[in-house]
Protein backbone atom coordinates (compact mmCIF):
# COMPACT_ATOMS: atom_id res chain seq x y z
CA UNK A 1 0.00 0.00 0.00
CA UNK A 2 2.26 3.01 -1.47
CA UNK A 3 -0.34 5.28 -1.83
CA UNK A 4 -1.80 7.11 0.65
CA UNK A 5 -5.26 8.58 -0.60
CA UNK A 6 -6.60 9.75 2.89
CA UNK A 7 -9.53 8.20 2.78
CA UNK A 8 -11.26 4.89 4.06
CA UNK A 9 -12.64 4.07 0.82
CA UNK A 10 -11.42 1.69 -1.02
CA UNK A 11 -9.71 2.97 -4.17
CA UNK A 12 -11.48 3.27 -7.77
CA UNK A 13 -9.73 0.39 -9.39
CA UNK A 14 -10.30 -2.08 -6.54
CA UNK A 15 -13.89 -1.05 -6.40
CA UNK A 16 -14.53 -1.75 -10.17
CA UNK A 17 -12.76 -5.38 -9.61
CA UNK A 18 -14.55 -5.91 -6.70
CA UNK A 19 -17.62 -4.82 -8.78
CA UNK A 20 -16.48 -7.56 -11.48
CA UNK A 21 -15.98 -10.27 -8.76
CA UNK A 22 -19.90 -9.92 -7.52
CA UNK A 23 -21.19 -9.98 -11.07
CA UNK A 24 -19.77 -13.47 -11.28
CA UNK A 25 -20.77 -14.43 -8.00
CA UNK A 26 -24.42 -13.62 -8.91
CA UNK A 27 -24.41 -15.45 -11.70
CA UNK A 28 -23.46 -18.36 -10.15
CA UNK A 29 -25.97 -17.84 -7.54
CA UNK A 30 -28.03 -17.70 -10.77
CA UNK A 31 -26.60 -21.23 -11.87
CA UNK A 32 -27.48 -22.44 -8.37
CA UNK A 33 -30.81 -21.33 -8.14
CA UNK A 34 -31.46 -23.55 -11.43
CA UNK A 35 -29.67 -26.96 -10.62
CA UNK A 36 -31.81 -27.07 -7.49
CA UNK A 37 -34.81 -26.42 -9.83
CA UNK A 38 -33.48 -29.11 -11.92
CA UNK A 39 -32.87 -31.61 -9.61
CA UNK A 40 -36.54 -30.78 -7.61
CA UNK A 41 -38.01 -30.91 -11.00
CA UNK A 42 -36.33 -34.07 -11.98
CA UNK A 43 -37.89 -36.35 -8.55
CA UNK A 44 -41.50 -34.13 -8.15
CA UNK A 45 -42.35 -34.87 -12.47
CA UNK A 46 -41.11 -38.81 -12.15
CA UNK A 47 -39.74 -38.06 -15.30
CA UNK A 48 -36.25 -39.92 -15.38
CA UNK A 49 -35.45 -43.87 -15.10
CA UNK A 50 -34.82 -44.53 -11.50
CA UNK A 51 -31.36 -46.27 -11.87
CA UNK A 52 -30.05 -42.78 -13.29
CA UNK A 53 -31.89 -40.35 -11.11
CA UNK A 54 -29.33 -40.88 -8.54
CA UNK A 55 -26.44 -39.91 -10.41
CA UNK A 56 -27.25 -37.33 -11.83
CA UNK A 57 -29.09 -35.73 -8.42
CA UNK A 58 -25.33 -36.37 -7.04
CA UNK A 59 -23.83 -34.76 -9.92
CA UNK A 60 -25.88 -31.50 -10.01
CA UNK A 61 -24.59 -31.33 -6.23
CA UNK A 62 -21.82 -31.53 -6.98
CA UNK A 63 -21.46 -29.07 -9.37
CA UNK A 64 -23.61 -26.48 -6.99
CA UNK A 65 -21.17 -26.96 -4.71
CA UNK A 66 -17.87 -26.42 -6.70
CA UNK A 67 -20.16 -23.08 -7.45
CA UNK A 68 -20.60 -22.41 -3.20
CA UNK A 69 -16.80 -23.04 -2.36
CA UNK A 70 -14.56 -21.81 -6.00
CA UNK A 71 -17.03 -18.82 -5.83
CA UNK A 72 -18.75 -18.07 -2.64
CA UNK A 73 -15.47 -19.10 -0.19
CA UNK A 74 -13.45 -17.39 -2.79
CA UNK A 75 -11.37 -21.04 -3.14
CA UNK A 76 -10.32 -20.33 -6.96
CA UNK A 77 -8.43 -17.05 -5.77
CA UNK A 78 -4.78 -16.33 -5.26
CA UNK A 79 -3.43 -17.49 -1.39
CA UNK A 80 -6.01 -20.39 -1.46
CA UNK A 81 -3.47 -23.15 -1.84
CA UNK A 82 -3.68 -23.91 1.61
CA UNK A 83 -7.17 -23.72 1.81
CA UNK A 84 -7.49 -25.51 -0.75
CA UNK A 85 -5.53 -28.31 0.81
CA UNK A 86 -7.48 -28.45 4.01
CA UNK A 87 -10.76 -29.09 2.53
CA UNK A 88 -9.67 -31.55 0.04
CA UNK A 89 -8.25 -33.45 2.87
CA UNK A 90 -11.19 -33.25 4.71
CA UNK A 91 -13.19 -34.16 1.48
CA UNK A 92 -10.60 -36.92 1.02
CA UNK A 93 -11.26 -38.27 4.93
CA UNK A 94 -15.06 -37.97 4.17
CA UNK A 95 -14.36 -40.36 1.40
CA UNK A 96 -13.05 -42.93 3.49
CA UNK A 97 -15.48 -42.49 5.57
CA UNK A 98 -17.79 -43.21 2.96
CA UNK A 99 -16.69 -45.92 1.67
CA UNK A 100 -16.03 -47.47 5.34
CA UNK A 101 -19.42 -47.22 5.65
CA UNK A 102 -20.65 -48.48 2.66
CA UNK A 103 -18.44 -51.63 2.96
CA UNK A 104 -19.31 -52.57 6.69
CA UNK A 105 -22.90 -52.14 6.03
CA UNK A 106 -23.22 -53.95 1.87
CA UNK A 107 -20.63 -56.38 1.47
CA UNK B 1 -6.02 -5.08 20.80
CA UNK B 2 -8.65 -2.98 18.88
CA UNK B 3 -6.89 0.39 20.45
CA UNK B 4 -4.08 -0.58 18.41
CA UNK B 5 -3.74 2.42 15.60
CA UNK B 6 -2.45 -0.68 13.40
CA UNK B 7 -5.39 -2.23 13.36
CA UNK B 8 -7.49 1.17 11.95
CA UNK B 9 -5.48 2.15 9.12
CA UNK B 10 -5.82 5.72 7.05
CA UNK B 11 -6.59 3.43 4.07
CA UNK B 12 -8.13 0.17 4.45
CA UNK B 13 -5.97 -2.38 2.69
CA UNK B 14 -8.05 -4.49 -0.09
CA UNK B 15 -8.50 -7.82 2.19
CA UNK B 16 -8.77 -6.86 5.44
CA UNK B 17 -10.05 -9.92 6.23
CA UNK B 18 -6.18 -11.40 5.39
CA UNK B 19 -3.96 -7.80 6.30
CA UNK B 20 -2.92 -9.16 10.26
CA UNK B 21 -0.97 -12.00 11.17
CA UNK B 22 -4.20 -13.05 13.19
CA UNK B 23 -6.98 -12.64 10.18
CA UNK B 24 -4.30 -15.02 8.03
CA UNK B 25 -4.31 -17.73 11.01
CA UNK B 26 -7.61 -17.66 11.27
CA UNK B 27 -8.23 -17.42 7.31
CA UNK B 28 -6.07 -21.44 7.23
CA UNK B 29 -7.09 -22.54 11.08
CA UNK B 30 -11.17 -22.29 9.65
CA UNK B 31 -10.52 -23.84 6.33
CA UNK B 32 -8.95 -26.51 8.91
CA UNK B 33 -11.45 -26.75 11.00
CA UNK B 34 -13.93 -27.18 7.71
CA UNK B 35 -12.18 -30.22 6.65
CA UNK B 36 -12.64 -31.31 9.82
CA UNK B 37 -16.75 -30.85 9.34
CA UNK B 38 -16.54 -32.27 6.09
CA UNK B 39 -15.52 -35.76 7.72
CA UNK B 40 -17.80 -35.15 10.85
CA UNK B 41 -20.83 -35.12 8.86
CA UNK B 42 -19.66 -37.95 5.72
CA UNK B 43 -19.72 -39.85 8.76
CA UNK B 44 -23.08 -38.91 9.49
CA UNK B 45 -24.58 -39.12 5.86
CA UNK B 46 -22.24 -42.67 5.58
CA UNK B 47 -24.93 -43.70 8.66
CA UNK B 48 -27.84 -42.49 6.87
CA UNK B 49 -27.60 -43.99 3.71
CA UNK B 50 -26.87 -47.55 5.80
CA UNK B 51 -30.58 -46.69 7.90
CA UNK B 52 -32.57 -45.02 5.51
CA UNK B 53 -35.00 -48.28 5.02
CA UNK B 54 -34.81 -49.03 8.40
CA UNK B 55 -38.06 -47.97 9.46
CA UNK B 56 -39.22 -50.57 11.46
CA UNK B 57 -42.85 -50.67 10.07
CA UNK B 58 -42.86 -46.77 10.92
CA UNK B 59 -43.43 -44.38 7.80
CA UNK B 60 -40.90 -44.21 5.22
CA UNK B 61 -39.08 -41.19 3.55
CA UNK B 62 -41.33 -41.31 0.84
CA UNK B 63 -44.51 -41.09 2.86
CA UNK B 64 -42.83 -38.53 5.03
CA UNK B 65 -41.30 -35.95 3.28
CA UNK B 66 -42.99 -33.32 1.23
CA UNK B 67 -40.97 -31.48 -1.46
CA UNK B 68 -42.89 -28.23 -0.95
CA UNK B 69 -41.49 -27.27 2.07
CA UNK B 70 -38.08 -28.88 1.61
CA UNK B 71 -37.89 -26.71 -1.84
CA UNK B 72 -38.75 -23.15 0.17
CA UNK B 73 -36.05 -24.14 2.89
CA UNK B 74 -33.38 -24.83 0.05
CA UNK B 75 -34.23 -21.46 -1.16
CA UNK B 76 -34.53 -19.24 1.90
CA UNK B 77 -30.54 -20.97 2.55
CA UNK B 78 -29.01 -20.05 -0.86
CA UNK B 79 -30.18 -16.83 -0.71
CA UNK B 80 -28.80 -16.53 2.57
CA UNK B 81 -25.76 -17.65 1.55
CA UNK B 82 -25.88 -14.87 -1.69
CA UNK B 83 -26.54 -12.22 0.82
CA UNK B 84 -23.39 -12.93 3.07
CA UNK B 85 -21.54 -12.49 -0.34
CA UNK B 86 -22.93 -9.02 -0.86
CA UNK B 87 -21.91 -8.47 2.69
CA UNK B 88 -18.61 -9.83 2.04
CA UNK B 89 -18.19 -7.94 -0.77
CA UNK B 90 -19.20 -4.35 1.53
CA UNK B 91 -16.85 -5.71 3.64
CA UNK B 92 -14.01 -5.38 1.16
CA UNK B 93 -15.30 -1.77 0.04
CA UNK B 94 -14.94 -0.87 3.51
CA UNK B 95 -18.81 0.02 4.15
CA UNK B 96 -19.25 -0.87 7.33
CA UNK B 97 -23.60 0.15 7.27
CA UNK B 98 -24.57 -2.00 4.18
CA UNK B 99 -22.35 -4.93 5.51
CA UNK B 100 -24.16 -4.79 8.66
CA UNK B 101 -27.53 -4.62 6.77
CA UNK B 102 -26.86 -8.09 4.56
CA UNK B 103 -25.73 -9.67 7.06
CA UNK B 104 -28.76 -8.59 9.33
CA UNK B 105 -30.71 -9.72 5.87
CA UNK B 106 -28.50 -13.00 6.35
CA UNK B 107 -29.87 -13.69 9.96
CA UNK B 108 -33.36 -13.14 9.02
CA UNK B 109 -33.01 -15.64 6.13
CA UNK B 110 -31.62 -18.11 8.82
CA UNK B 111 -34.31 -17.43 11.27
CA UNK B 112 -36.58 -18.44 8.50
CA UNK B 113 -34.77 -21.65 7.74
CA UNK B 114 -35.03 -22.71 11.03
CA UNK B 115 -38.48 -21.68 12.00
CA UNK B 116 -39.41 -24.04 9.01
CA UNK B 117 -37.31 -26.49 10.20
CA UNK B 118 -38.81 -26.47 13.42
CA UNK B 119 -42.39 -26.91 12.14
CA UNK B 120 -41.23 -29.95 10.10
CA UNK B 121 -39.84 -32.10 12.49
CA UNK B 122 -42.78 -31.12 15.28
CA UNK B 123 -45.43 -32.15 11.86
CA UNK B 124 -43.36 -35.33 11.58
CA UNK B 125 -43.64 -36.03 15.49
CA UNK B 126 -47.40 -35.10 16.16
CA UNK B 127 -48.83 -36.46 12.61
CA UNK B 128 -46.56 -39.31 12.06
CA UNK B 129 -45.64 -40.37 15.35
CA UNK B 130 -41.65 -40.34 13.64
CA UNK B 131 -39.16 -39.40 16.69
CA UNK B 132 -35.78 -40.17 16.93
CA UNK B 133 -36.58 -43.41 18.70
CA UNK B 134 -39.33 -44.86 16.54
CA UNK B 135 -37.24 -46.52 14.57
CA UNK B 136 -32.73 -46.63 12.55
CA UNK B 137 -34.23 -44.14 10.02
CA UNK B 138 -35.60 -41.76 12.44
CA UNK B 139 -32.63 -41.66 14.84
CA UNK B 140 -30.45 -41.39 11.67
CA UNK B 141 -32.67 -38.72 10.00
CA UNK B 142 -33.13 -36.38 13.48
CA UNK B 143 -29.17 -36.95 13.80
CA UNK B 144 -28.03 -35.59 10.90
CA UNK B 145 -30.80 -32.94 9.69
CA UNK B 146 -30.77 -32.15 13.58
CA UNK B 147 -26.68 -31.57 13.20
CA UNK B 148 -27.54 -29.29 10.31
CA UNK B 149 -29.68 -26.87 12.19
CA UNK B 150 -27.71 -26.73 15.56
CA UNK B 151 -24.86 -25.56 12.84
CA UNK B 152 -27.56 -23.01 11.39
CA UNK B 153 -28.47 -21.97 15.48
CA UNK B 154 -24.55 -21.47 16.51
CA UNK B 155 -24.12 -19.38 12.95
CA UNK B 156 -27.32 -17.58 14.02
CA UNK B 157 -26.15 -17.35 17.59
CA UNK B 158 -22.64 -16.17 16.32
CA UNK B 159 -23.86 -14.21 13.96
CA UNK B 160 -25.54 -11.88 16.15
CA UNK B 161 -22.84 -11.42 18.57
CA UNK B 162 -20.62 -10.31 16.30
CA UNK B 163 -23.31 -7.35 14.79
CA UNK B 164 -23.55 -6.20 18.38
CA UNK B 165 -20.33 -6.64 19.41
CA UNK B 166 -18.97 -4.40 16.41
CA UNK B 167 -22.32 -2.40 15.93
CA UNK B 168 -20.80 0.90 17.25
CA UNK B 169 -16.80 0.09 16.40
CA UNK B 170 -16.77 0.07 12.80
CA UNK B 171 -15.20 -2.36 10.52
CA UNK B 172 -10.83 -2.49 11.24
CA UNK B 173 -8.61 -4.75 11.00
CA UNK B 174 -9.37 -6.72 13.87
CA UNK B 175 -13.22 -7.94 13.74
CA UNK B 176 -12.35 -8.23 9.57
CA UNK B 177 -11.19 -11.63 10.29
CA UNK B 178 -14.47 -12.46 12.40
CA UNK B 179 -16.64 -11.44 9.77
CA UNK B 180 -15.18 -13.27 6.86
CA UNK B 181 -14.79 -15.90 9.29
CA UNK B 182 -18.64 -16.12 9.27
CA UNK B 183 -19.13 -15.90 6.21
CA UNK B 184 -17.09 -19.12 5.01
CA UNK B 185 -19.01 -20.84 7.99
CA UNK B 186 -22.51 -19.81 6.33
CA UNK B 187 -21.35 -20.87 2.74
CA UNK B 188 -20.03 -24.14 4.52
CA UNK B 189 -23.41 -24.64 6.18
CA UNK B 190 -25.57 -24.23 2.69
CA UNK B 191 -22.78 -26.75 1.11
CA UNK B 192 -23.85 -29.24 3.71
CA UNK B 193 -27.64 -28.36 3.17
CA UNK B 194 -26.86 -28.86 -1.04
CA UNK B 195 -26.09 -32.87 0.08
CA UNK B 196 -29.11 -33.43 3.01
CA UNK B 197 -32.17 -32.18 0.35
CA UNK B 198 -30.44 -34.53 -2.23
CA UNK B 199 -29.21 -37.29 -0.52
CA UNK B 200 -32.07 -36.96 2.18
CA UNK B 201 -35.36 -35.33 0.57
CA UNK B 202 -35.04 -36.17 -3.05
CA UNK B 203 -33.11 -39.43 -2.94
CA UNK B 204 -35.75 -40.54 -0.56
CA UNK B 205 -38.53 -39.62 -2.75
CA UNK B 206 -36.86 -41.67 -5.57
CA UNK B 207 -36.66 -44.82 -3.47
Amino acid sequence: MAENTNSKEANPFQKQKNKEEMQKQVISFAMMILFTIIAFVIVATDMMQEMFVVPVLLLLAIVQVAFQLYYFMHLKDKGHAFAAVMIYGGVWAAALTLAALGVITWW
Amino acid sequence: MSHDQSLNPETMPNEPEKATLEGKNKFLGFWFFLGGETVLFASLFGTFIALRHSTAGGPSADELFGLELVFIMTMLLLTSSLTSVYAVYHMRNNNFKKMQLWFGITAILGFAFLACEIYEFTHYITEYGFTFRSSAFGSAFYTLVGFHGGHVTFGLAWLIGLMLRNAKRGLNLYNAPKYYTFSLYWHFIDVIWVFIFTVVYLMGKVG
